[in-house]
């Protein structure tokens, strides 16, 4: 008795602390970011979010408090959002996502006087087509989805997609594991336009992974890392920070865009509509775009930086250049690089692009399965079988 | 038939623990690659206490599992007392049926629905937040309760009603008769349904992810976040922490069960005396 109550009063004395961590004169910032997306502090990095506190209270003598939670893909980030249950003050979300959210009214314009550093922002990176005027966002990251090979186990350099299609490396190809992705290496690779409505153009792209699918290990999302870089599989589409990440652990690996185009990705700052602290949220927004606190968020990811001064920065491209000797072409490609968004689709296109997506999956998975399901149910019955029959032996053995 | 018993137990043992030895094998290992050992080191442990956000997902996740098991426990318990003491049959059955739901319900159907009823309490109370921690404190006792009680109730049937009513003659009132008779005796069946609740909070996901608010992220909500890029092998640091403290917990409630069995074994005289009735 005296334990539980022991117990039940310390955890009545946590909860007190834990409620009494609200001080009103702490202003709290409430930041909703990818996972791993920003210098935290691991690995002798700087806290960001720290730092943050720090610059605020030093700046304007008040007191803020950075909440940061995390997400893993912009639907989680959206439903939580939408849902109205919880309070956000910065999000990060991708470009197909933010032109989403500014037509359903979900993100307040900026203030641009409150962010004074956006003027380092590349101008290639202002004005898209999420946000035309460049009203609500500000970007983060950018990067293009390429084809990671192992040079040990890939001959010559390949410069398209077909190195995907490629019969000599049947099972040691990997494929994007959702609908956006995938879909987009085959139209990439026949050269049509990524978001097009027309449904023969999606048929044709479905017949091409059709075609891929026997030679392709597996569909992967983050097992991509493990992958690639023990070696276990030769050929795999993902992102060029994502590559420079795995070449820290696999030096074999490999990197090139493909030549007939591939997909660009813009994750920006936004402010949701629900924010009660715009100015706050302006002034970490501004805070990320010091040259100091974006280096150390680029040099941590690995991620291309949208930030003029970073890209210039000469410790950065030492830095980085410590990772990848050719890390700034591989980041930054100038040239010859064909790249488009993958744009919002309309609901009908959505609705064919998974069904035919399922399609492709469905077969693939009952295929195999059921026979290897049905060979264990089968060798389980055998093994009960022989169990009961050496019991019988031995059982008249002693009677 | 004996050493392909012995060989078929081996196997599913084999089978249930590699995946875990190799997560602390790979939380040694001095670079984070998980294809090769290249070397042990303890690079990881240190990591994990140095990055901040694991580290306070951490802390998020023992202040909720310790508050919501603990509380549970105590609702737990005196619901499977008084459940005990129900004496009509259809009534008992219906009371233990409904607490046994949220257990059977998915947690999605849990977590999903458990969010509704805050947005919408929240929305009628007109709060600014709507989740927060209490809102995810509430939902992890709610699909606790049912499992204290299931581990509480067995000691409640097995316990000798005579016993109390003995109490009670020698000058104990009910309540005391209780604490010193009833509740000692129904111990361990309280300390394993405290322990299974822990456990239950500790690793929950789904219904954390619905209810849990912008302010409080548990370590499965983190680690799930971290899926967009690589999961960092300080996780496995963790990991391999928690299967250890989890292992700890266990070996203790199997020692305080079989001391308890112990105990209800005692003769009533031998009870009494120990309490100081006699």
């Amino acid at each position: 008795m005296k334990k539980i109550l022991a117990v039940s009063l310390i955890s009545l004395l946590l909860m007190t602390v834990l409620a009494g961590c609200n001080h009103e004169e702490t202003e709290v910032l409430n930041v909703y970011n990818w996972g791993e997306y920003i210098s935290d502090g691991s690995e002798g990095t700087l806290d960001v979010n720290k730092a943050f506190e720090d610059y605020y209270f030093e700046t304007y003598g008040k007191k803020v408090t950075v909440n940061y939670t995390t997400y893993a893909s912009n639907e989680d980030m959206y439903n939580k959002l939408s849902s109205g249950a919880a309070v956000y003050d910065v999000v990060i979300p991708s470009d197909y996502m933010i032109e989403k959210m500014i037509r359903e009214d979900m993100l307040l314009p900026l203030n641009f006087e409150n962010i004074p550093n956006y003027q380092y922002i590349d101008e290639k990176y202002k004005n898209a087509y999420y946000d035309p005027e460049s009203l609500y966002s500000v970007p983060y990251f950018c990067g293009y989805v390429g084809v990671i090979y192992n040079t040990a186990m890939v001959e010559g350099e390949p410069t398209d997609w077909d190195l995907l299609w490629n019969e000599k490396y049947a099972g040691q190809i990997l494929q994007f594991n959702n609908p956006r992705d995938a879909f987009g290496t085959a139209q990439y690779a026949l050269g049509y336009d990524v978001n097009t409505t027309e449904q023969g153009q999606w048929d044709e792209a479905l017949t091409l992974l059709k075609t891929q699918k026997p030679l392709i290990q597996s569909y992967v999302m983050d097992e991509v890392f493990n992958k690639m870089k023990n070696g276990s599989a030769a050929i795999a589409p993902y992102y060029a920070g994502d590559f420079l990440t795995m070449y820290e652990d696999n030096e074999d690996l490999a990197f090139y865009y493909p030549a007939s185009g591939t997909n660009i990705f813009v994750d920006a700052m936004c402010i949701p509509a629900v924010s009660r602290n715009q100015e706050l949220a302006e002034a970490y927004i501004n805070f990320m775009l010091t040259e100091e606190i974006a280096i150390a968020n680029a040099e941590y990811t690995y991620y291309a930086s949208p930030h003029t001064l970073v890209r210039n920065s000469e410790t950065y491209q030492a830095n980085m250049a410590e990772v990848h000797e050719d890390v700034m072409n591989i980041l930054y490609p100038t040239e010859g690089i064909k790249a488009t968004y993958y744009e919002n689709l309309d609901l009908e296109t959505t609705n064919y692009m998974n069904s035919l997506w399922e399609n492709l999956k469905v077969e693939s998975t009952t295929g195999p399965g059921v026979y290897v399901v049905t060979a264990m149910v089968v060798l389980v019955l055998l093994a009960l079988l022989v169990g009961l029959w050496i019991r019988k032996r031995i059982n008249r053995r002693y009677y | 038939m004996k050493p392909l018993s012995k060989l078929y137990i081996f196997l599913v043992f084999l089978i249930l623990y590699i995946p875990i030895l190799v997560l602390i094998l790979f939380s040694f290992n001095s670079t984070g690659n998980t294809g090769s050992m290249t070397g042990l080191s303890l690079y990881w442990y240190r990591e994990l206490f140095s990055s901040p956000h694991t580290f306070n997902a951490l802390k998020n996740t023992l202040i909720l599992a310790l508050s919501a098991s603990v509380i549970s426990t105590l609702v737990g318990t005196a619901a499977a007392v008084g459940i005990g003491k129900i004496k009509t049959g259809v009534i008992k059955n219906g009371i233990l049926s409904v607490t046994n739901v949220p257990m059977m319900n998915p947690d999605i159907v849990t977590g999903i629905s458990m969010m509704l009823l805050f947005v919408l309490v929240g929305t009628l109370l007109g709060a600014e937040e709507k989740l927060s921690f209490w809102t995810i404190l509430i939902a992890h006792i709610t699909f606790c309760l049912p499992y204290v009680i299931l581990s509480v109730r067995p000691r409640v049937l097995g316990l000798n009603r005579s016993l109390s009513e003995a109490a009670m003659d020698l000058g104990c009132t009910p309540l005391k008769s209780f604490f010193r008779v009833e509740l000692p005796a129904i111990m361990p069946g309280i300390a394993s349904g405290f322990i299974m609740a822990f456990t239950l909070s500790l690793d929950d996901f789904v219904i954390s992810y619905f209810t849990t608010g912008n302010d409080f992220q548990t370590l499965p909500l983190l680690i799930y976040s971290m899926t967009k890029k690589e999961v960092t092998p300080d996780i496995y640091a963790l990991s391999s922490l928690m299967i250890g403290a989890v292992l700890i917990l266990l070996i203790l409630s199997n020692v305080v069960e079989s001391k308890g069995k112990g105990k209800t074994e005692n003769t009533p005289a031998k009870m009494a005396e120990r309490n100081g009735l006699v």
